[in-house]
Parts: C-alpha cells; structure tokens; sequence
C-alpha cells in the first residue's frame, strides 16, 4: 500500500508528443516481416501470369517446369479445381449486381493481364521463379474491353469488347440516391431547371485517373499447415476478416484456422484484400502438407494488387445567382477491373455521401454505375471514394466561385453548414456531429498570408509574368471511423463495424492491451499505450499493445477507413473502466474503507479525506495472489469491450495551396501549402502530423504525378516505378500544418479519424491551384496528373490537356547479350548537323 | 525479383577482365555499378550466364591530367565525378550534369563509363560528352582504340564499344573558365530526363567566342545542337541573340512520345530549356 501518487495534468499521455515506440524495429527492419519467416520444410512459391489482358488458355504445357531443379509441384486451375476454393465480394451494392465468379486461378480464361494461370511450388524462391519461366500456356486472345466509356457502353449486339463475354454486360451494378426519394431534401431536376432559366449552373465531367497503392512492403503469405490449426501469416491489413472469408470459403472450421498479420509495411487499403496468392498459398500447403510461401515481386505487385480510384464524373451543380447553391447532381462511372474485389462496388458509394460535403444543398442526385473491365480489379486506397467525392465537389465549387467572379473562399462560406448549426442532417442523410469550418479557415487563411498571396498573384498577372501564380482551396469534410453496423447493414455490407478490445493486468503490474484493430504502420502501438496510460494511470512504458493475430486477438474488424482509433480506441476506453470497476471493490476491501468512499485518481485508489490509497498496479498483484479477496470476487481484473459507434466520425480543415505554374514548359511547383484540419481530439500530436505529411503528399501525387496507364491491348504500361511515379521528400514542400479541436461527439475521446484526411483533402486544392493560375488564359480545367505536357497543352487551347501518350520509354536494354540485342522501335537518329 | 542463375567472375586486371570476355563472350554482361543491368536480371528481362565485375580493377578508377585532358577511370562512381575539383575546375559541365543524375544511392554506386556505355538516351551523361567532345578510350584483345564522342553513340543503348571490349577511360578536353549549365527537365526528381540540355559557352568580352550545346532525350543518342551552335557563335552574349539560336535546338531531332510527353512537346521544351541554359551559363551562374 502507498500513499496518493498525484501525477500532475502536465503529465498526462493524451495531447503528448510520443516518439513511436515501434519504429526502431520498423525502420531497421530487426522484426518479422512475413517474408522473414522461414519455417522447417517450407517450400516456395511461384506464379505463372498472364501477358494478355483477356484471352482463352487453350494449353498449359507444365511438363518441363516439373523436371525443373527443386520443383515439388506445379499446378494449374483446372488441377486444383475447387481446392482452391473462390474469392469473394463482401459489398454487392445491389441485388442484382452482376459478379463474375472469382476463382483465385483462372481456369479456362483470363480477364487480366496479371492473372494467375499456373503455381509452382519448389524448395527455394530461385528454383520456384526458375520453372515458373518454363511452364508453357497458350493463349488465345480475345477483344479487351479497356476503356472505361467504352465498356460501359458495349453490349452483345453493337459487338464491344465483354470482360466477361458470358455475362453478356459489363455494366455490374447501378446504385442510386436521390434526395427527393430519401424525404432527405428536393427534386434536383427542378432544382437545375430553376436555375437555367434564372441562376447559374456548372456542368463539367472530370477523371479521376487510376492509381496504385504502391506500399513499401510487397505482399507475402506463409501458410504452416502442420500443426492441428492451419496458420496464415499474410502481410494484410484484415487478419480478421482474412481468417472468417477463408472459413466461409475453403471448408476449414473457423477454429481451426489461426491468421498472423506480423508487422506489416503499409497497406493504403492496397493491403484490405482477400487475394489469389492468399488462397493458392493455402491451397498448396494443404495439398503438399508442407509450409509454403509466397512473396510478390514488385512488378507483380503493380499489376495484380488492387488499384485504385479510377471514375469518370459528370457533374451538374446549381445556383441563384448570389452564389446560394441549389443542386447537385452526380453521375459515375466507376471502373472496377476484371472483378468486383472485397469492397468494390462499395467504394464509389462511400463518395455518395460526400459530394454534397460541407454544403447545404437542398437537392441532391447520386448515381453510380459501375463496370467491368479487362484491367487490374479495384478496391480501397487511402480515402476510398471520399477523395473522389471531395476532388468533385471542390472543384466545382471553385469553378462556381469563377463563374460568380467571386473568390473561391466565399461561395464556400455562403453555402457550408454554420457552427451554430450543428449537429446538421445532411441532404445525404448523415449526421453531423459537429464541426467548425469558421475557425478552421480563418486560422489557415492567417498562415497561409491569403491576402498577401493573392497581391502577388495579381501582379504577377498584369506584368505577364511567364510564372503564374495559382492559389487553390478545399474545405474539405469526410467521413471515417468504419462503421456503424446498423448503417453498414443498410447499405448491405457484408459485415458489421464494431471493435474490440481487452485490458489485461499482470501480476508485476504491467498490462497488456489487446486490440481487433490491425496497425500496418500507423502507430497504434504507441496511440493506445498513452489511451490506456491515461485511463488506467499507469506509466506509458508499462503498456503493451498486442494485435494481429487472431489466437491473441480473438475478436477485431482490422483496420481501414481510419478507424482504429475511434472505433478501437473507444473499445479501449470500455475496456480499461471495466478494469477499473472490477478492482474498485478488490481496493476497497484492502483498504478495510467502503466502495462508495474510493475515487480513482492518477492510478490510485484512495479514500476519500485519508491519506489511504492503493495503486491499481498494487491491486493486480493483490488480485493474482487471491489472497485476501472479498468474498465470491473472482481473482481476475481482466475486461473485454465490443464497441459499435453509433455515427461515422467527420474530420474536416481548410487546405490552402499555392503553386507557381510555368507557362512555358507547364511545370507546376509547390509554392506553399497550408492545411488546418480538425481531427478533433489528438491523442499524440507527433503521429497525427506524420498522418496528415503523408496523406497530403499522397494526394499531391494524385494530383501532380501517379497514374496507372494502360495501352489499348490492356497491359500495365506504368508498370514499374520507372514510369509509376512516386514522389520523394525531394519533390516536395515543407507543409504549415494546425489544427483547431471541435471534439467529436460520438465517442468520448472526442477523437476523429486522420489517416485518409490529408489525401482526401488536398488533391482538388492542388488542381484549383493550377486552374487558377491559367483561368486568365481561358483554362478552365486540367486533367489529372497534371502532367507539364497536359499543363502547357491546356494553355496552349487544348481542352484540358488531353490523355496521355499509351507508352513507355524503355531504360533497360532486354535480351541478348551485350550490344548486339535488337531494340523495339529504335530508328536511326542524326543530331542536328552532325 | 530473382535473377536466373549466372555464373560470377571478378577479374583484378584490365588483362584478366578481357580474357573473361574473350572466353565467354556473348554469354557474359560486364558489370560495372549495376544500376541498370541487376535491375533487368532481377526482372529476368536479360539473363547472361557470366557477369564479369570490374569493381575490382583499380586501374579504371580515379581522375587525373594529362596535358590538355583530363582522364576519368570509367569505373569512377558519378559522386568522384561530380564532387572532383579538377573536373570542377576544367569539365565544370560534367559536374554540373553529375549532380542531376538519379538519386545520392544511385550516383555513389552507379559509374560515368558504366551510364556512357548503357547508352540509354535519357542518360545524363552523353549530352555532356558530345558537348565537350569527350574521346573514348577502349580496350580490346588487340590493344586499345580511342573513339571520338561524335562516333561513339551508335543508337539506343548501343555504343562503339564491342561485345569483346571494355570502355577504360573518359578523355575530356580541358575547357577552364568555360561557362556551363545541365539544364534538366524531369517531373520527380529521381526520374530519367525527359528533355535536358547541357551548354558550355567561351566568352570573349559580350561575344559568344564559342558555343557547344548537346541534347539528351532528343532521339536515339544524345545529340549536339549544331544549329544552335552555329547561331549563337560570334553572336553578343544578350537575351535576343540567345533566344534566336535557341530557336533552332529542335532542328534534326527526332525524341521519343512517352508518357512524360510527345515528341512535339519535347522539341518545344528543348527550346525553352536551351534558351535557359545558355541564360544561366552566361550570366556566370557556374561559371
């Protein structure tokens, strides 16, 4: 027994600046990586793919790579048959959504370049990629549907190109939301007309170009299939729900399956998957009954790991003529690939209540269909269908502001929801909490120099500079913290939202703290020791944080659509009062004083006007002695929480951007950039900036560099990062970050999401800011990356700017030896002069 | 991204190295930073049954004069290169062209000779060269012959240098107190080109007294800008007579369409950027 440790409110862990107590074994790479596992017997694994984008395998000639050194097997689809078991969408978004079967090899057809059409399996990674080169397929082409439009608009009678020939449409589903339906708000169609005759209205189509997630750590499975479980370890960012799909799937009992995710390199939502490769891997390993592996290779990364994005948007916004927005209409395309992946179909939907974002539309119009095509499927990255929402939106508004001769930063203010006007139901029907947009902007308007800006930009204007300055705005709200199950269930989501959590006190007084949430580098480790810190009044060093594993943490749904922290972190919550509940009559009795007379303060219990206190740790141990326990107590203070959020979480901030656009060669470059979000409370301000650096560069490079290109025969022309153009810290700015804190009211944290907003808020500001340098020159849009090519195209009067040239210019010589190798398409070439 | 299985040889002599290549002749890549050639093993997009590493031929490294010349190892890691004072002070061009190639990792590992010999035109490296009329000194079975940069880039990724040959040295005229700039264009940083410029001018008073300008990404191999050249040479050092000659960068060329850009895109950018190089050198920007 002690006396009252008063720590002092200086000392609280909530709001301190934690170095990440992961990162020394993360960035020296000393942990487990699925790919540093390696288990007694194991084989490795290898996989034969498909160059065309669709065709008809008509032969599989295996009879070479199985002579080949160290080779166990060598399988194709039709031998593993239903062994293999078939993937599944977790989100049809209609009930007639048509879903093409998804069998993890494909059997008779490939409907993308990448697909897998034999395995091999031998006793080394070399060995295995070895007689992968020497299995033989024949192929048979068939027409590729590739373009977005134009498979949407192919059918059987005017003879387009079929992704799946036997479904005889590429169109899978059409998901709908309209206000006047919903009782939400009014007709749109009347809402446009009005304003036709007698306000404004703004119609534009923009791309949102497909991306790749491109995390560090390629992807990776081991599956050990003996012992009495089968265990998978898997570089993903759902363990959870790896492990209940592969028991829906593959006939194992759920309970005999146990699912690793061990430290895992980033995931974007490129790592929210059910993948081929996961399924083969186990397939393999139970039918050779040995541990096997597979690791990707980064160019098979590219080509079959889910993409990204990748809609067409046509937009039609209404106005009066003072700038009061009156309706908003939204039609997509949304392409999802060659198959509808775990979420997507769901994706584009997510954005369906985004677009009207910060604004009070009265009339609202979603319409999304999505497609199939011969590419690379789609699913989740970073934003998943909020970024394209929030692109759409504020770009509009902008383009609205233009129209008005007004400056972008009022049309916004006269049409966002007023602070005084929370919590607010939205003409999507969401609510929301709360939120201050005012503040938001005011403060990054003052970091920014908005008005000093702006001087500059006018004089650089009327001098002719060849450098024009653009400033570009986002006032950007999302929503995050997946999900509400009542409202994942309405939208016929295949799964709940809730979280889970244990607190765990040791007899030495440590404690361990198990989460369902599954961290891939954002830092859980470190967030939640100081949530349980605080809340149990222990030392930060005294926290443990164990996940990714289903055998230590029994129950999660992952993470993805930022919500570990305010879905999971709130189940932390439950979880560590329901620790302190059941040792408050354990201190009592110790303390020979009555429950009603304790308070709980600092980690101690003491009793009310004594000097008499106990420390919660002091009480673990008394616990696991059993001692002297009061009568029928059980001698454990270990709590379980499931927490279900009853709303979605919505961060929101104004994102400021300014970037110098040389009208000479098109080259954009930053200038500044400001970004004050409100993520509500902020658990550790050191972790929410990296969050928000690398969420806006992210988005930066959506809007500046990353596309994933296709030629018209359906091969992944940015297929390596020669040509798939990640930025570095080299080509980027040092960004002025703030925040202002309106606590969230859904849980009592009062924390908001921040791991996809810095994505989703910045790319539309970095493309308003291009537009808005060139508006003077008749630009009124730029089609994304905005490439120098597209840039300086754009000014020089063509639309805007145009697609991009389907090649890629070869860096590295191929075949043959030294000097004597043939070179695609290379002509003789006299300098000037010479 | 494993290789297929090679066999490895590191030879400690010119001598031995060419013997190597003399017995394995087709089936060996020589390999010298590796920067380009194991990332096309890993992708098995060439696969040699012998790699025969120079990195231990002390004889092809390092940097000295030799009367008017100066003679760089090709074995000398773009760092040495661009961080040399003897370059900087009588090739300042290739320090300056050094400085733009890739990134810190690939310039410490990756070598002038082995860039010069990949001969891909996007390289940094070969403008330089032409501009400067670097010769190059290769060695065979027979003895060593000495190519002119003018004949020494063949087409894309092919140079003088044959299949049984090994490129030893980098002969650079001396041009001090020539001003230079590498003017390059890229949209990330570690990218290849996609248009860049290298310029060394010799002034005499206002006069442009000489002008060498060479092109990378322009077409096949690099290329001298002649037109320019020719424009710019006897011509005052101002604005007007540089945009006129910079005019003509685009004459003859023929660049790639990609999807950093078309090929009329680039004979645009190629202006704008030659007009920018040859403003920075002559205003003494590095002089």
């Amino acid at each position: 027994m002690t006396t009252v440790d008063d720590r002092s409110v200086a000392e609280a862990e909530i709001g301190r600046d934690r170095r990440r107590k992961e990162d020394a074994r993360l960035i020296t790479g000393r942990t487990r990586w699925t790919d540093n596992i390696t288990l007694t017997g194991m084989v490795h694994l290898a996989m034969v793919r498909s160059p065309f984008a669709h065709a008809r395998v008509t032969g599989i000639d295996t009879a070479a790579a199985k002579q080949s050194a160290g080779v166990v097997a060598v399988l194709t689809g039709p031998e593993l048959g239903e062994e293999m078991g078939v993937l599944i969408n977790a989100w049809p978004i209609t009930p007639d959504q048509v879903t093409p079967v998804h069998t993890p090899m494909a059997v008779d057809r490939v409907a993308f370049a990448g697909e897998i059409v034999a395995v091999v399996a031998a006793r080394s990674a070399a060995e295995a990629r070895d007689a992968a080169e020497l299995v033989d397929v024949d192929y048979e082409e068939l027409p590729a549907a590739v373009d977005l439009k134009e498979a949407a608009a192919a059918t059987p009678e005017n003879g387009g190109a079929l992704a799946h020939p036997d479904l005889g449409t590429n169109k899978s589903a059409l998901w709908i939301f309209d206000s006047a339906e919903a009782g939400t708000g009014s007709d749109v169609e009347e809402a446009i007309a009005r304003a036709r005759t007698d306000g404004v209205v703004i119609e534009r189509e923009f791309r949102q170009q497909r991306l790749i997630p491109a995390f560090m750590e390629p992807r990776s499975t081991v599956v050990d299939p003996t012992g009495e479980q089968l265990t998978v370890w898997s570089a993903t960012q759902i363990p959870h729900v790896l492990r209940f799909a592969m028991a829906a799937t593959l006939g194992i009992p759920e309970s005999k399956l146990r699912v690793i995710a061990p430290d895992v390199g980033g995931g974007f939502g490129g790592k929210l998957q059910l993948t081929p490769e996961e399924w083969l891997t186990v397939a393999l390993a139970r039918r050779l009954g040995k541990p096997v592996k597979y690791t990707e290779t980064r160019s098979e990364s590219l080509m079959s790991a889910h993409h990204g994005r990748d809609q067409w948007q046509k937009l039609t916004l209404s106005a009066t003529k003072d700038g009061t927005v009156t309706g908003l209409k939204v039609e997509l395309l949304a392409d999802l690939g060659a198959y509808v992946a775990i979420v997507g179909g769901g994706v584009p939907v997510l954005g369906a209540f985004m677009f009207n974002a910060i604004y009070k539309f009265p009339a609202y119009h979603f319409a999304c269909q999505t497609v199939l095509t011969n590419k690379t499927w789609t699913d989740a990255y970073r934003g998943a269908g909020r970024p394209e929402a929030t692109f759409g939106i504020e770009r509009m508004m902008d383009e609205l502001a233009a129209e008005l001769g007004v400056d972008p930063l009022e049309v916004r203010e006269k049409n966002w929801i007023k602070h005084e006007e929370f919590p607010f139901t939205t003409v999507a029907g969401l609510e929301y909490d709360s939120g201050h947009y005012e503040a938001a902007t005011e403060r990054a308007k003052e970091l920014f120099e908005y008005d000093d800006l702006r001087s500059e930009q006018r004089r650089r204007r009327e001098s002719g500079d060849p450098v024009q300055l653009g400033i570009g705005v986002s006032t950007f709200t999302e929503m995050c913290g997946l999900a509400p199950s009542r409202v994942l269930g309405s939208l016929d989501y295949g799964a709940g939202g809730w979280e889970s959590a244990q607190v765990r006190m040791l007899a030495t007084g440590t404690v361990e703290v198990v989460t369902g949430a599954s961290a891939h580098g954002q830092g859980h480790e470190t967030a939640f020791s100081q949530i349980v810190a605080d809340r149990l009044g222990v030392p930060f060093e005294d926290v443990e944080v164990l996940h990714g594993d289903t055998q230590v943490a029994p129950k999660g749904l992952d993470t993805y659509g930022s919500r570990s922290l305010v879905v999971g972190g709130e189940a932390l919550v439950k979880a560590s009062d329901k620790v302190i509940e059941k040792a408050k009559p354990v201190a009592a009795h110790l303390l020979e004083a009555s429950v009603e007379d304790l308070e709980f303060r600092a980690g101690t219990f003491s009793v009310r006007g004594t000097e008499a206190g106990i420390s919660i740790q002091d009480v673990a141990g008394a616990v696991f002695a059993a001692h002297n326990l009061p009568d029928g107590m059980e001698p454990s203070l270990d709590s379980d929480a499931t927490y279900d959020p009853v709303n979605f979480s919505y961060p929101h901030g104004t994102h400021l951007c300014a970037v110098e656009v040389d009208t000479e060669t098109g080259q954009v470059r930053m200038r500044k950039y400001v970004a004050c979000d409100d993520v509500g409370t902020i658990i550790n301000p050191l972790i929410v900036s990296g969050q928000v650096h690398g969420g806006l560069v992210q988005g930066i490079a959506q809007a500046l560099w990353e596309e994933a290109v296709f030629d018209e025969s359906g091969t992944l022309v940015s297929g390596s990062f020669v040509d798939y153009l990640l930025p570095t810290a080299a080509d980027t700015i040092s960004f002025d970050l703030d925040h202002t804190v309106t606590p969230s009211l859904t849980n009592s944290l009062g924390t908001k999401g921040v791991g996809e907003a810095g994505t989703i808020a910045s790319t539309p500001a970095v493309v308003n800011a291009v537009v808005d340098a060139l508006r003077p020159l008749g630009v009124e849009d730029v089609t994304m990356p905005c490439t120098p090519q597209r840039v300086w195209q754009a000014i020089h009067g063509a639309g805007s700017g145009g697609s991009t040239p389907g090649a890629a210019m070869p860096h590295f010589e191929s075949g043959g030896a030294a000097g004597n190798q043939e070179q695609p398409g290379a002509s003789s070439t006299e300098g000037a002069g010479q | 991204m494993i290789p297929a299985a090679f066999d490895y040889v590191a030879p400690t002599t010119l001598e031995e190295a060419l013997a190597a290549l003399g017995e394995h002749g087709d089936d060996a890549k020589l390999l010298a930073g590796g920067q380009s050639l194991l990332p096309v093993m890993r992708m098995r997009l060439n696969a040699p049954e012998w790699v025969i590493d120079l990195g231990r031929i002390e004889s092809l490294r390092g940097i000295r004069e030799e009367g008017d010349e100066l003679v760089i190892g090709a074995m000398t890691p773009h760092a040495v290169v661009g961080e040399d004072p003897l370059v900087a002070q009588h090739a300042r061009l290739l320090t300056d062209a050094e400085a733009e190639v890739a990134d810190a990792q690939i310039r410490h590992r990756g070598t002038i000779g082995g860039a010069l010999v990949h001969a891909d035109p996007a390289g940094d490296l070969g403008a330089p060269a032409r501009a400067l009329d670097a010769r190059f000194v290769i060695a065979g079975a027979g003895g060593t012959r000495t190519v002119a940069a003018d004949e020494f880039f063949l087409d894309l990724f092919e140079t003088a240098v044959g299949e049984d040959e090994i490129l030893t040295e980098i002969r650079v005229p001396k041009r001090t107190g020539w001003r230079t700039h590498y003017e390059k264009f890229v949209r990330v940083k570690h990218q290849w080109s996609i248009v860049a410029v290298a310029v060394a001018v010799r002034l005499e008073g206002d006069t442009v007294a000489e002008a060498r300008v060479g092109l990378t990404n322009m077409g096949n191999t690099p290329l001298r800008a002649r037109g320019v050249e020719e424009a710019l040479t006897g011509r005052p050092a101002t604005e007007e007579s540089v945009a006129a000659a910079a005019a003509r960068a685009s004459e003859g060329t023929a660049p790639p369409s990609d999807l950093n850009g078309d090929a009329a895109y680039r004979s645009h950018l190629a202006q704008v950027l030659t007009r920018r190089a040859l403003m920075t050198a002559i205003s003494g920007g590095t002089a």
